[in-house]
């Protein structure tokens, strides 16, 4: 017996998993600024002379990156809300699942982050830094004027990509049963009795959108690399 | 201008400054020269704090640069400094290069410092690239450009660390002409470098460094005509023999 293929099904729920994506889309987009802005304060105290600072980024970092980013959803998604929720006096009942999955990725992401935030500012010559501090910058300014911004140009493919992994990596969100567009996809799957073909087009979807963007972020790096 | 008193420095068991006294007064140029390794451009960028040193005292214009109280950033603003690899800021245009530190630092004004970096540029003959970026320069023009970022803070003093070592030999005499005018000027200046030819002319007294130590400290007639240590000897044939 072949099975047999019925894509009927798709176009109607059409809308249904856009806003699916949306809710993708939006946890991509604050899970990357998030995370390279924690991730650089991270980097930053890493690379402290002040050894505590050092101690607990180098902690954090190894700490997540130890963990499945799965296990870090679902502890967002089952313990944090409590504590939050008592903390804040939320009322028992609000739909915690959006703000606990943001703060999962944006917390884990920050990890990776952080290391090719680390790696970037240590790509800068030490050079730079004694030229700013001679010239008479403190160690604030000759980071914010003259490091970070170089550290970044040479960074901006490694973000890109990290983030297009961050995009696929939302799918994880299904654990909390959340309709992002992988959970979308799947709901309509089940409902109408065609998960094979609803899986296989959101496959399809994650596929073009991730080829494209990586292919974009290729051309990108060979417009930019200094010949 | 500058004293320096008994400073040594080590890294870990390896003395890379062993008792270096000497001084610099205001409108003295000085060459510090000697064989690589000799700890030369260590002694320069203690003098500006680049380096930290363990014992012994330096003091510029009456700060004590050793001093955990004294305010580093503060100090360097008002010392020169230019490196052997320019170190330009890469992604500025030449123009914001000159500019940053006189506002970020000086607090000056963006016209007022604009235009005082234009002056500069115009002095080391580069008026014509500012709006250029580093890349886009000859490593002699960076140079120059180096220098007249520096002299934009208005320095009481410049210190140089082998200047010239990294340029193709064409490009040197467009940087030391720069500092043979600005020497000219009544600038205090501190040079690092094996340009012999420079000390000669321009030098008001040459230190000597091998191994940590200061060796000699002479004025240049002395230094060139009968220099007293045997490695200043040696060092002298070798570098004037080619």
């Amino acid at each position: 017996m072949i099975y047999e293929f019925d894509w009927s099904s798709i176009p109607g729920a059409l809308p249904f998993l856009w806003d699916g994506m949306k809710i993708s889309l939006v946890i991509t987009a604050q899970a990357v600024v998030v995370g390279i802005v924690w991730g650089t304060i991270l980097a930053m105290m890493r690379l402290s002379s002040i050894k505590p600072l050092s101690w607990f980024a180098a902690g954090y970092v190894n700490l997540f990156r130890a963990i499945p980013l799965v296990m870090v959803l679902l502890w967002f998604f089952l313990i944090v809300p409590e504590f939050v929720g008592q903390l804040f006096n939320i009322p028992k009942g609000t739909d915690l699942r959006l703000s606990s999955a943001m703060a999962g990725f944006a917390l884990f992401e920050a990890a990776y982050y952080s290391e090719i935030i680390r790696a970037g500012i240590q790509s800068v010559p030490k050079g730079q830094i004694a030229a700013a501090s001679a010239l008479g910058m403190t160690y604030g300014q000759s980071m914010r004027l003259v490091v970070l911004p170089q550290a970044f140009r040479n960074m901006v493919p490694l973000l890109l990509t990290q983030a297009i992994i961050l995009f696929q990596d939302t799918s994880l969100v299904y654990v909390s049963a959340l309709a992002d567009f992988f959970g979308a996809a799947y709901k309509v799957g089940d409902r109408d009795g065609r998960l094979v073909e609803l899986l296989l087009f959101a496959g399809a979807v994650y596929f073009v959108i991730c080829f494209s963007a990586s292919q974009l972020v290729k051309r990108l790096q060979k417009k930019y690399t200094p010949a | 201008m500058i004293q320096i008193t008994n400073v040594s420095k080590h890294y870990g068991s390896f003395q890379v400054l062993k008792d270096c006294s000497t001084s610099v007064s205001k409108g003295e140029v000085i060459v510090v020269c000697g064989p690589s390794g000799s700890g030369k451009s260590t002694l320069i960028k203690c003098v500006n704090g680049l380096e930290p040193f363990q014992a012994g005292e330096i003091i510029v214009d009456g700060t004590s640069v050793g001093d955990p109280k004294t305010n580093l950033s503060k100090l360097r603003a008002r010392v020169g400094m230019v490196f052997q690899n320019f170190e330009l800021f890469p992604h500025m245009s030449i123009t914001q290069n000159l500019a940053i530190a006189q506002v970020k630092v000086l607090g000056r004004s963006q016209d007022e410092a604009m235009d005082k970096g234009l002056k500069l540029l115009d002095r080391v003959g580069l008026k014509a690239q500012a709006d250029k970026f580093p890349g886009q320069l000859s490593g002699g023009q960076q140079q120059r450009v180096a220098i007249a970022r520096a002299l934009a803070m208005d320095p009481i003093c410049m210190l140089f660390d082998e200047p010239t070592s990294a340029l193709d030999p064409e490009m040197v005499n467009e940087v030391l002409d720069v500092m043979t005018e600005l020497a000219h000027e009544g600038m205090t200046m501190m040079c690092v470098t094996h340009e012999m030819g420079f000390a000669r002319r321009v030098a008001d007294r040459v230190i000597f460094m091998d191994q940590g130590a200061i060796v000699e400290d002479d004025d240049k007639e002395t230094f060139f005509a009968n220099p007293r240590s045997q490695r200043a000897q040696n060092f002298l044939a070798k570098i004037l023999h080619h």
